[in-house]
């Protein structure tokens, strides 16, 4: 808080056309202006067609059941009930899943977790719609349920068949090592909390078609599954989306079952349908960030150095596929983290439980994978004695320790730099021996630091998702109109598509405007999602401006009869040789010329593939990087803490917008302390979820915030040629809460004089924090215990 | 009724007693700036601003619209997000701020924040202005504490929040620290804004005092000016329920969809708002709010107006009540372990005017049961001025600090080192707040502290018989084992700042401030 290092802010960027906000400034979000005011436009702030009708779903109260019997009658006389939906009502596909089958609209006889919608009410209020929808008798068939890992594990059921990733020969290697250890972490899940909840509306149009409005990061699906459910023809249904009050993955599949009831109802009663989940039927009945168990044996030296490591990772993936063949992949992925592995296998289980579906969330099954290289490192560390930042370095990839267990060799080695810099610029090991002094001279107050890195590979494991569309039209007053496939959830995308178009045609950005994502202006597009929203529209609407700028070069060399190097689009100006015309001016002859003043762009991410059956290949483009140091304090009578300072350097390439990219880190870091730390998703023992409001369920507040909390940039171009040189960072500054985390175990362990590291499920909250001390106070009465780390250092009741 | 949205007069005549005041906004004016992230004023995102007439001025309160009835705004100006500025060119300069620090994302949120920074604006005076940054800060964060935020990690906003603040001495030197921008680029800023008139056509309030928004005869919401007005409403609607900041009663609409077609609000019986101070006690009116207390009893009980700022975030407090709170008799409520450490006495009024006094100790029979007759209603708390000088810790145990429910809420009172006598109060650790008695007399009458010196002997036997006294649950705040655990560890927290203290030892610093 008190220093705010941002490079670029005050300079401009070298590679810039020159004219105000291109592509290096930090200007202002687009719609900033509207945000303040209160006039930026969300779904629900939409004006109200007549008729418009209202809905809400009928929903199981059992984990897993057959439906014996079903009566809407109640439902249907309801005030202001005008239609009542079940599954046989559903014209077209029942199933709505977005990879693999197993997402049923409504569900049909079958109930497979408590919230699954079984019916769908249409009425002429919300609040009709809500109470109708309580009003059915429904007689279920109890069959038994699978509510967590561990009985998915026991019964051997999985959603997806098992994947597996083998480096060398990990059994060989764990068994001939000097030092061994196992253990498993639990990584709960985590809600979006997108401050918008889900919505859609539907609204017929004259051929039978439909326009949708949704909260969705995933237009193109949307648009396919109301098609779908409807049977009818994709070129009948639009799907569009302006803006999201939020995503973060959870609108990346989630929004198209609410999209497609309100088609549904749409078409039924040729009425305006507003379909509008309150929050805590968003928090029952749509899909969060998977729990995972992480079990693991590693081998390694006495210089700490990792010789094999064998590990399990298993998600709960609810009741269906979902996402999560590509989530547990990317877990695997990321198994690795920063580190060379030297010889690995690394084992992803798709469990199957009678819950709510887990879905995509910020890092895409990455987190939960980093989770356990970073708790066994710092075993491993305390194990010998040494700083486990001392045990991260010596096992960080580099030139000669570079291939990853799925068989990509790292390239760009910017971790060990980008480490060191920030060990030094935190001022790491003065303040590890302030520590130790501080937490000499206190009795309950202990102190924890931890830096811990991130490197996280960017592109889709779904190869044929990493292309992108744009649609780039120029008017005769010289305004411009970009439209792409991504889609503004708050990241800032139309902002940095904005730069870039403006930057290409060195005008001022607000001669450039970017309109709402719609599916009849770019088709087929992908979700905006794994970080890749400007890597791939960056360049699909790049591509659009270099089409029509090739063309307005060519007419301007023809018709001032100049070489092609004369002309220069900078600063509003064509400058034309010797002489110049404003860009208006010259976009106005260009047209009078018959100049065509429209262009398609695509992209298609080069290089990347990935052989599921070798489990071998490149799936990513490059990797975004960035290390975080976290301080901690905790009070060991109650486990309470507070985080006192994070410093955090991160590599966005050559950035299009700090102060964008900047938000984008600060934001994510926080969203990732309250994953590891107060966000605690919990359900009862007949599967209910039990954290279902924002009463009981607690993301970070601004108190939450270190009052200390320093950014910079590491400001080195992309070596792959990304747009602008620039890398993605959306999803990346997640895991530098990691070191939070880890700091707070440091602190645990500093109650053992940092010979014993307790097992630290997350989040560590702070009843964790104190079962994690009451582990060490155990220790420390078995062990050996050195003298000044009594159980009297802090007093406990056991 | 009527009132003023955003300097426009407004009357209506058929209100839904049961109206909240985000979805009169929303769907009857049109304002749709003021979002519902929540409905259960957790989230902030339906922040607006509510003046009301003060004793020289207009006040205007953030609040949380979604959960604020519509009725209770008798004579009230509402400002939203669109209210701020006179003109839609024009940006106010909190708005200006936000853009300026890249305090919005995705945007939803950002009128709540907006509105919430706008309230902690015109509250400023001069002295936070001139503040140190430390002070400035915590006043951001707590004007902040009910908006949440999921996109930004709020850095850009406590930043845009301490520009603002800082506006009133504006040195350009002081401005590098707490923006992204160069100085010279915030000159627009500087200007001052002043509130919009108020109510210009709502003076002279209609002397009629109740029935004011009158709908059918079955249904209505009344605002009594007297007691007696009350009274006589308690016995012509005895179904009726009793509204005083709906903070919690609201949810029953807004989370359960339920009818709540009458409605008697206390909030305009000055003889309920009132806080007096006495020469031997304090009372307290039930129904005045958090942050009238925090103001009045910021000298006479620091611990406990500390303990508010963690009760429920600045749009809570600016209408939650104390007799709301102790009233809906939950279990985890925070203020009854204070008040019951204090020996609190309630007056309970009935219908007909009766008055009783009980101590609050007794009030309490069981899970969300209490003595409170059907024509009673809470009038007043009592406390002695003697035991509000006593030694006191309050302990507040969350999985987040801000605006979070217990899993364990401590009250600890002791009378010094001459008399010892203990009074220990917990909430979160049975079914209703209670008192351990027997812990209470076991250290009342041991030597646990000799000369600041602590007996871990005495504490662990004091231990045990909170054990036997307590059996907490399970739920989704905490475990039964840490509940208890907390009891344990907080009655030794208590009793080392005691004995330090009271032999003017050092105490080790708290993790917090407060509570």
């Amino acid at each position: 808080m008190r220093r705010i290092v941002v490079n670029a802010e005050l300079s401009p960027a070298a590679n810039t056309g020159n004219a105000p906000g291109g592509v290096g400034h930090s200007i202002a979000h687009e719609s900033a202006h509207k945000h303040v005011r209160g006039t930026a436009e969300y779904v629900d702030d939409l004006p109200l067609l007549p008729g418009t009708l209202f809905v809400a779903t009928g929903q199981s109260a059992k984990p897993h059941a057959r439906i014996r019997a079903i009566d809407l009658s109640a439902v249907k006389s309801a005030s202001g009930v005008i239609d009542v939906i079940v599954q046989s009502d559903i014209p077209g596909k029942v199933d709505v899943g977005p990879v693999y089958l197993g997402d049923p609209l409504l569900a049909g006889d079958l109930v497979e977790f408590i919230g699954q919608a079984i019916f769908a009410v249409a009425a002429t209020s919300f609040e009709a719609a809500q109470r109708a929808a309580v009003l059915a008798k429904i007689e279920y068939e109890e069959l038994p349920a699978q509510l967590t890992i561990e009985d998915s594990l026991t019964a051997q059921s999985f959603v997806l068949p098992q994947h597996q990733l083998l480096l060398g020969d990990p059994d060989a290697s764990i068994e001939t090592a000097p030092h061994q250890l196992s253990g498993e972490i639990f990584v709960r899940g985590q809600e979006h909390f997108y401050l918008e909840g889900q919505i859609s509306e539907a609204r017929l149009t004259e051929d039978g078609g439909i326009h949708v409005i949704s909260s969705t990061q995933h237009p193109t699906e949307i648009q396919k599954l109301v098609a779908e459910v409807l049977a009818i023809p994709l070129h009948l249904v639009v799907a569009e989306v302006r803006r999201m009050g939020g995503g973060f993955g959870g609108k990346e599949t989630q929004a198209a079952p609410l999209a497609c009831i309100a088609a549904l109802f749409a078409q039924r009663n040729r009425r305006p349908v507003r379909y509008r989940m309150p929050r805590r039927d968003d928090m029952i009945q749509t899909g969060k960030r998977h729990d995972f168990l992480n079990r693991w044996r590693v081998g390694f030296n006495r210089e700490g150095k990792l010789l094999g490591v064998d590990l399990q990772l298993a998600g709960k993936c609810g009741y269906s596929p979902d996402l999560s063949e590509g989530i547990v992949d990317r877990a695997m992925f990321h198994a690795d983290n920063a580190y060379f592995l030297n010889s690995a296998r690394i084992l992803g289980l798709r469990c199957k439980t009678h819950t709510v579906s887990n879905t995509a969330f910020r890092g895409f099954g990455g987190p939960k994978g980093m989770m356990a290289v970073e708790t066994f490192l710092e075993d491993i560390a305390r194990q010998l004695g040494m700083d486990p930042l001392d045990v991260r370095k010596a096992n960080l990839y580099q030139p000669g320790a570079d291939e990853t267990p799925y068989g990509q060799k790292i390239e760009q080695h910017v971790l060990p730099i980008l480490i060191e810099r920030l060990e030094k610029s935190s001022d790491y090991r003065a303040r590890r021996i302030a520590i130790t002094e501080f937490n000499n001279t206190h009795r309950h107050l202990k102190k924890g630091i931890a830096l811990t890195p991130v490197k996280f590979g960017i592109s889709f494991t779904a190869k044929h998702l990493n292309q992108a569309g744009a649609l780039l039209q120029i008017y005769t007053d010289g305004s411009l109109l970009i439209n792409h496939g991504g889609t503004e959830m708050g990241q800032g995308l139309y902002t940095k598509i904005q730069q870039i178009v403006a930057s290409a045609f060195g005008v001022s950005v607000n001669r450039v405007m970017v309109s709402s994502t719609r599916t009849d202006k770019v088709p087929n597009t992908s979700p905006t999602a794994a970080s890749s929203g400007t890597d791939l529209n960056g360049m699909a609407a790049k591509d659009a401006c270099d089409q029509i700028k090739a063309d307005l070069v060519s007419f301007a060399c023809e018709h001032f009869n100049l070489a092609p190097a004369q002309i220069i689009f900078k600063n509003d100006l064509v400058i034309l040789g010797e002489n110049q015309l404003d860009f208006p001016a010259f976009i106005k002859l260009a047209y009078i010329n018959r100049v065509a003043l429209s262009a398609t762009g695509h992209y298609r991410t080069p290089k990347i593939h990935y052989d599921r059956a070798t489990a071998k290949g490149q799936p990513f483009l490059y990797f975004a990087n960035g290390a975080a140091v976290s301080e901690v304090t905790l009070d060991c009578l109650t486990g309470e803490y507070k985080v006192d300072q994070v410093d955090i350097l991160h590599d966005v390439g050559k950035s299009l917008n700090p102060a964008i990219d900047i938000g984008q880190i600060e934001g994510g870091f926080i969203q990732g302390m309250g994953w590891l730390t107060t966000e605690e998703l919990l359900w009862d023992e007949q599967g209910r979820v039990i954290s279902n409001s924002p009463a009981n369920y607690k993301i970070p507040t601004a108190f939450d915030v270190p009052e200390i909390f320093n950014i910079e940039l590491f400001d080195e171009p992309n070596l792959e040629n990304t747009i602008h040189l620039s890398k993605a960072v959306g999803e990346p500054p997640l895991m530098l809460a990691i070191s939070v985390w880890a700091a707070l175990r440091d602190a645990c362990s500093s109650t053992t004089n940092y010979q014993f590291s307790p097992r630290l499920d997350t989040p560590a909250t702070p009843e964790r924090i104190y079962w994690a001390l009451q582990d060490c106070v155990a220790f420390n009465k078995t062990a050996a215990v050195k003298p000044g780390t009594t159980e009297e250092d802090f007093n406990v009741t056991t | 009724m009527r009132f003023v949205v955003n300097n426009v007069p407004v009357e209506l005549v058929d209100v839904a007693a049961d109206m909240t005041l985000l979805r009169y906004l929303r769907s009857q004016q049109n304002l749709m700036g003021t979002k519902e992230g929540c409905a259960s004023g957790d989230c902030g995102a339906c922040t607006v601003l509510v003046g009301r007439q003060g004793a020289d001025a207009m006040v205007y309160e953030a609040v949380n619209a979604c959960i604020c009835p519509l009725g209770s705004l008798q004579d009230c100006h509402i400002v939203t997000v669109e209210g701020l500025t006179p003109a839609p060119g024009v940006m106010h300069p909190v708005q200006a701020a936000m853009v300026e620090c890249h305090g919005s994302q995705c945007g939803f949120c950002t009128p709540g924040f907006v509105m919430s920074l706008a309230g902690l604006q015109l509250a400023a005076g001069n002295e936070l202005a001139k503040a140190d940054e430390d002070t400035q800060r915590a006043a951001v964060i707590d004007a902040i504490s009910g908006n949440l935020c999921r996109c930004t990690g709020y850095r850009p906003i406590i930043a845009a929040g301490l520009f603002v603040l800082k506006e009133a001495s504006l040195k350009e030197a002081s401005l590098k620290k707490t923006t992204l921008k160069k100085p010279a680029q915030t000159a627009r800023f500087v200007q001052n804004w002043v509130p919009n008139a108020p109510l210009a056509g709502t003076g002279g309030a209609p002397a009629d005092t109740h029935n004011r928004n009158l709908s059918d005869g079955a249904s209505g919401y009344w605002q009594p000016h007297t007691e007696i007005e009350l009274q006589q409403l308690l016995v012509e609607y005895p179904h009726a329920r009793l509204v005083a900041g709906g903070t919690d009663l609201m949810l029953e609409v807004t989370q359960q969809y339920k009818n709540l077609p009458q409605l008697i609000d206390l909030n305009r019986i000055e003889s309920l708002s009132e806080i007096l101070i006495g020469s031997d006690e304090i009372v307290l009116g039930a129904a005045a709010n958090y942050s009238a207390l925090e103001k009045t009893l910021a000298e006479l009980a620091p611990e406990f107006v500390a303990l508010l700022k963690r009760l429920g975030s600045r749009q809570i407090r600016n209408r939650g009540t104390l007799g709301g709170n102790i009233c809906n008799a939950s279990p985890i409520a925070d203020a009854p372990p204070y008040l019951l450490v204090m020996d609190a006495e309630l007056e309970l009024v009935n219908s007909k005017g009766g008055s009783r006094r009980e101590l609050l100790a007794h009030f309490y029979r069981n899970y969300k049961q209490t003595s409170l007759a059907a024509d009673e209603y809470l009038a007043r708390i009592r406390i002695a001025r003697a035991r509000l000088a006593q030694p006191l810790k309050l302990f507040k145990i969350t999985k987040r600090y801000e605006d979070d429910i217990s899993a364990v809420m401590g009250a600890f009172c002791w009378s010094g080192a001459t008399t010892n006598e203990f009074k220990i109060a917990f909430g979160g650790m049975a079914a209703i707040p209670k008192r351990a008695s027997v812990t209470e007399q076991f250290l009342t009458g041991s030597n646990w502290c000799v000369s600041g010196d602590v007996d871990e002997g005495i504490l662990a036997q004091a231990c045990e018989l909170l054990r036997s006294e307590f059996s907490p649950l399970s739920d989704v705040r905490a475990s039964a084992a840490y509940r208890m655990a907390m009891a344990c560890n907080l009655l030794k927290k208590a009793c080392y700042e005691f004995a330090a203290e009271a032999f003017g030892k050092v105490t080790e610093a708290r993790l917090f401030h407060h509570a």
